[in-house]
């Protein structure tokens, strides 16, 4: 997030897109509903399924699945058309500003219509609104990333901050929520085919000397990596040769598992580091058992760049080992002695190679966590970035046109099919299907239809069907409901045993590598 | 002088802003003045009186939560007035309710018939669940006050515990209206309110449903909001007592959100788990996984030993013989391969410095940089 969790309420509009947030990041909605209930702040949703947040947005706009850059567009179109956008902001703190206009020059209200079946006279509103406020904040989740146009669909929406100068300042901002408790920190610490920490490129040979002397090598890479969906097809075709997983679940979470289980039987080694006997730790190897969160020191960075401590409540069941020292010990018998005390010693090596973490100890956030770039023990953390400006100096815009998904419903696979989360269980459930509460509330994958639809392939509520596409097909319960559009469906990637990825599409964002997960054709049947 | 915001409490002079409570400026001083239904970032609503405070000039005594501030004030917050004020309502509430502690008092007859009425009533044949962690039991020792010479009413709603993770209690509710505020104007869940009238009032959910059958979302705010034992997590209700437990300070493990929470630690278990009052980014609140979602933790088929293939099949080992095994064979197939036939998935769900340490292994020790993790799925 460019901003704070907090700085929602203090927001004239918010606009949410592609986050079903009262179910995603609970605490955060509850900001977001407090600060619309207060009268203070306008809300505009725009999401495929009438989810639990439309109910409190002053504008709701349902748009076609993959059809986000041409609703952006639109709004932008209507903004620059009818001179709302900051001209101070736009000439003192952006460039490219031309290109842009010309590139949403032809998304009128009607023609994105067309594309996205938002009503054009709604688009106008809502452009209005969001180009109106003093301050307003942009939220958004994996509907806007996982999509084939996922980098085009995020610089979009960059693009429409930007011109309404909503960027810098408390209660604006451009806030991406982050789905898992360390995902941001593990993009911090280089936990990516490309960067270092702190996003330091790998292919700088300068960085490379620096984190050899850092580390007392020789000889590391400059060569790109391979992102994960990448890993996937080379070990398909024996390029990849051994794969270590550190506490995921791929066999559940990737797209189209059938092929990605194909391709993980093929490797001479694979090692997976977790908690419990997960589907992918089955097909393993060697399993080796780490600690889970309440067993271990550490930190976590958390969706508004705020490093946070977690400390040791219990002790570790059996021979579970910190996650460090697991790997340290392979990394000493591999010839490279690794062997640190405790956290806090590698959190003092962070420190001195990331610029961004360099000012933060565990001392300064014992009681409450700092924002990076946090950088030297006197700076007080960065709550709001691009205050005065943006990383690159001055903020591009990018001009981009509008593609269509990879895959699009047709006569034999007529329904469009995307998915998501729901409030009771988290990512492959691993954790949250061992919880009798949580299993209660929802103890079994279902296939979210509109009451239309239903009608028109003749399926009841509570029965089951089967949902087939061009890579898979999984059984599922019907939950007809209004939450769904008429024509798309929604299911839960969260349960193995009616996977959703067994029916995703796994073309990918060819700059992010992200998965189409949130769009493709799907068929259903009665249970035969 | 006078012009200034001033007032003058317990003989202190204290300058307050527009807008301020009574409340505000004493907590602010740290003037302790007790309160039951206040809830901080909620509407005031005055409901419990047991704020009040003596106002010169004021007919009766006001509630401090609901009174703004005023030029010249002079208030006094521990009056004799005030303290027997706040007896009687004490009082009042431990006469009323199954409030099954020694707080409440009564004569050894009595005791018993209330005991076994309670008893039948709840299942179990313990003190209060909430003993030692009551705010209505800390103010009746505060002002030594117990319910007796007060005939005891019974509330006319039975125990819901068709839900395995929230225990509504009405016998032991003092209608303060914390949990609805906290529902409609914390978490904004609008699942609860203010039911029926008169002695019959009660706290409901969706016209008087089990919350289960309600728009209850199960984020437990209203638990940890209550201060007596009307809204207990399920299985802690009678097993855990405040004083076995130890606090443990920690960050959430599910979203990115971050929540700051408390686990509540017994015998190298977390029994409980509340969010961290007055803290960004959550400021006390959570959400179901957070405050429900623990159970994975002391899961019985956690894996508690290395494990390695042999004929096939996943067999125990031991932790040199496992990681021996993991080196040779990564050693082996860089040699054969190279080392960007080695991948290394990392997670999202582990620690930056765990995080660290295996994006170092992979470049430093394998020299790949094929390094990844979840960001996108």
């Amino acid at each position: 997030m460019t901003n704070t969790v907090a700085c929602a309420e203090k927001a004239d509009v918010i606009l949410i897109t592609g986050s079903n947030t009262t179910e995603n990041h609970p605490v955060i909605s509850a900001g977001v509903k407090r600060a619309v209930e207060s009268g203070r702040t306008k809300l505009i949703v725009v999401d495929p399924r009438y989810i639990k947040i439309a109910g409190f947005a002053d504008i709701f706009m349902r748009q076609n699945l993959g059809s986000d850059v041409a609703w952006l567009n639109g709004m932008m179109h209507v903004i620059i058309k009818e001179d709302l956008y900051d001209k101070d902001f736009v000439a003192e703190r952006t460039e490219g500003f031309e290109e842009l206009k010309a590139s949403v020059e032809k998304y009128t209200p009607a023609h994105v219509e067309e594309i996205s079946g938002i009503p054009a006279d709604l688009l106008v509103e809502a452009a209005r609104m969001y180009a109106g406020a003093k301050v307003a904040s942009i939220l958004y989740c994996m509907g806007i990333t996982q999509h084939t146009s996922g980098t085009d669909n995020v610089k979009s929406l960059a693009n429409l901050a930007m011109l309404c100068g909503n960027l810098g300042m408390p209660g604006g901002g451009v806030n991406p929520l982050r789905g898992q408790n360390n995902v941001q920190g593990a993009c911090d610490m280089g936990g990516l085919p490309n960067v270092y920490t702190a996003y330091q490129a790998v292919n700088s040979e300068e960085v490379a000397r620096k984190m050899e002397g850092a580390w007392g090598v020789e000889g590391v890479s400059l060569e790109l990596g391979m992102k994960a969906t990448e890993m996937i097809p080379a070990a398909h075709d024996g390029r990849l040769k051994a794969l270590y997983v550190l506490g995921e679940n791929p066999l559940v979470s990737d797209a189209d598992l059938n092929h990605a289980e194909k391709s993980l039987a093929n490797l001479e080694l694979m090692v997976v580091q977790d908690l419990f006997m997960t589907e992918t730790a089955e097909m393993a190897d060697v399993v080796l058992p780490g600690r889970c969160f309440a067993e271990k020191d550490g930190t976590f960075s958390n969706t508004e760049r705020r490093v946070q401590r977690v400390r040791q409540a219990v002790e570790a069941p059996g021979e579970a080992w910190d996650d460090w020292k697991i790997i340290g010990e392979i990394a000493t018998r591999m010839g490279y002695p690794m062997s640190y005390g405790n956290a806090e010693e590698i959190f003092e090596e962070i420190r001195q190679v990331t610029p961004s973490y360099a000012g933060i100890t565990y001392e300064r956030i014992a009681v409450e966590g700092l924002h990076w770039p946090c950088l030297n023990e006197e700076h007080p953390g960065t709550p709001i970035l691009h205050s005065t400006q943006f990383t690159r100096g001055k903020g591009m815009f990018h001009a981009i046109d509008w593609q269509p998904p990879a895959e699009t419903a047709d006569a034999e696979y007529p329904l469009y099919l995307t998915t998501g989360r729901v409030l009771y269980q988290y990512h492959t459930g691993t954790m949250t299907m061992r919880s009798e509460g949580l299993m209660d509330r929802a103890p079994e994958s279902f296939v979210e239809i509109s009451p239309k639809d239903a009608a028109t392939y003749g399926i009841e509520d509570g029965t089951r069907v089967n949902i087939a596409s061009r890579r898979g097909t999984i059984n599922a319960l019907v939950k007809v409901s209004h939450k769904a559009v008429d024509g798309t469906v929604f299911i839960p990637f969260h349960y193995a045993h009616a996977a959703a990825n067994k029916l995703t599409n796994a073309a990918l964002d060819p700059v992010s590598g992200i998965p189409e997960f949130k769009v493709c054709a799907v068929k259903l049947s009665a249970e035969s | 002088m006078t012009d200034q915001n001033i007032l003058v409490m317990n003989g202190n002079e204290f300058t307050f802003e527009p807008g301020e409570t009574i409340l505000d400026v004493a907590r602010r001083h740290s003037v302790d003045i007790p309160t039951l239904c206040h809830l901080k970032g909620a509407t005031p609503t005055g409901a419990c009186r047991i704020c009040v405070v003596e106002v010169e000039g004021a007919r009766t005594l006001l509630a401090a939560c609901a009174t703004p501030a005023g030029k010249n004030m002079v208030i006094r917050t521990e009056s004799p007035q005030v303290v027997e004020a706040r007896r009687t309502i004490l009082k009042l509430m431990l006469a009323s309710g199954n409030h099954n502690c020694a707080a409440r008092g009564s004569d050894e007859q009595d005791w018993t018939a209330f005991q076994l009425a309670v008893e039948a009533g709840d299942g179990s044949n313990k003190l209060c669940p909430t003993w030692g962690d009551c705010r209505l039991q800390d103010l009746a020792y505060r002002y030594q006050v117990d319910g007796e010479g007060h005939p005891g009413t019974a509330s006319p709603y039975p125990l819901e515990d068709v839900n395995p993770m929230i225990v509504r209690d009405f016998s032991r509710c003092i209608l303060c209206g914390r949990c609805v505020q906290a529902c409609n104007e914390i978490q904004v869940n609008k699942a609860i309110s203010f039911g029926f009238r008169g002695a019959e009032t009660k706290i409901i959910a969706a016209g008087d449903k089990p919350l289960k059958d309600s728009d209850c979302v199960f984020c437990g705010e209203c638990v940890q909001v209550c201060p007596v034992a009307a809204l207990v997590e399920k299985n802690p209700r009678y097993d855990v007592r405040p004083w076995e437990t130890e606090q443990v300070r920690t960050t959430c493990t599910y979203c990115g959100v971050g929540c700051q929470i408390h686990l509540h630690v017994r015998d190298n278990k977390v029994v409980k788990v509340t969010g961290v009052e007055d803290m960004a980014p959550n400021y006390g609140s959570l959400c179901v996984k957070g405050r429900f979602g623990f159970d994975f933790i002391h899961a019985p088929d956690r894996l508690t030993k290395p494990l390695v293939r042999k004929n096939g099949q996943l067999e125990e080992t031991s932790w040199e013989e496992a990681l021996d095994f993991v080196a040779d064979k990564l050693g082996q197939i860089k040699k054969d391969h190279g080392p960007n036939s080695i991948g290394l998935l990392t997670s999202a769900r582990v620690s930056n410095e765990e995080n660290y340490v295996a994006q170092k292994f992979a470049r430093a020790v394998i020299k790949t940089n094929n390094v990844d993790h979840c960001a996108r799925l």
